[in-house]
């Protein structure tokens, strides 16, 4: 585990750098862990961290699929906002552990 | 000293040869992996494989119940190859792959093209085997890009960072 600085505040992350704590993000958190991937969160980006934050607090198994189901964004959708990793890089700005999905 | 680099992969070429169930999905879940990872993907079908970008089939593969030592019963019991002979046990044991494979998420093949396309995966299909059974675009998903020659599939696999996967 490691400590990082983000949106001013000290947070515990994984080597991944994953929040360990979902209950530690804000949407200043997710922006800045968003600029590190070069990406500028919008108004459709956080309706999709929202979506995640509620379906991992649920429980549920998160895929692409699921997300392209959710009325937010259809998977190509997904793909643009998220470039390079539509589930890795959402889950991370969300806050919520790495999905152990394949698909 | 030699000095160890790593080299990330950038790029994977799947072919996919056979049309049972495990064989097709096993080249949709590496392509669909490797787009959400950022990795470029082009699967490559051909022979039998055509099935899984076949239009007409594409929805009705079936897994092997015959001669197939990893099939169990339900419970574990291993699963007698006589049964497997009997008219209706292989669609059955099909539908109850796919039942499974949807409970978790895992698309039909239809909509698992779409995802792999969605993420920039591309879908070709081999010349020598759509010849050999008469198929055209016509006959294929809107997905497959082409029909290629084997020659046309190794030009494209060129590049520091890719592998060619025969599953």
């Amino acid at each position: 585990m490691a400590e990082k600085t983000l949106a001013g505040k000290t947070v515990e992350v994984t080597e991944e750098g994953y929040l360990v704590n979902p209950e530690d993000w804000s949407q200043e958190i997710a922006a800045d862990l968003a600029k590190e991937n070069g990406i500028e969160l919008t108004d459709k980006h956080y309706e999709v961290l929202e979506y995640l934050r509620k379906e991992s607090a649920a429980g549920s198994a998160l895929s692409i699929r699921k997300v392209g189901k959710s009325g937010i964004t259809d998977i190509k959708g997904l793909y643009q906002l998220f470039p390079g990793g539509p589930l890795k890089y959402s889950s991370k700005f969300a806050g919520i552990p790495k999905p152990a999905s394949c698909v | 000293m030699t000095e160890v680099k790593e080299t990330p992969l950038k790029k994977v070429m799947i072919i996919v040869a056979k049309a049972s169930i495990e064989d097709v999905y096993a080249g949709l879940i590496m392509a669909n992996g490797a787009v959400m990872e950022g990795i470029e993907a082009k699967l490559f079908f051909t022979f039998f494989g055509l099935d899984a970008i076949t239009k007409k089939q594409m929805n009705k593969l079936h897994t092997g119940v015959v001669g197939n030592p990893g099939m169990r019963m339900p419970g574990g019991l291993p699963f007698p190859t006589l049964l497997g002979v009997i008219p209706g046990v292989e669609a059955g044991v099909s539908a109850m792959m796919k039942k499974q494979m949807d409970d978790l998420d895992v698309p039909p093949v239809d909509e698992f093209l779409d995802m792999i396309a969605a993420g920039g995966g591309e879908v070709y299909a081999c010349k020598m085997a759509a010849d050999m059974f008469k198929l055209t675009m016509d006959d294929f998903s809107e997905h497959v890009k082409a029909i290629i020659t084997v020659g046309d599939l190794y030009a494209m696999s060129g590049g520091e960072g890719s592998q060619i996967i025969f599953t």
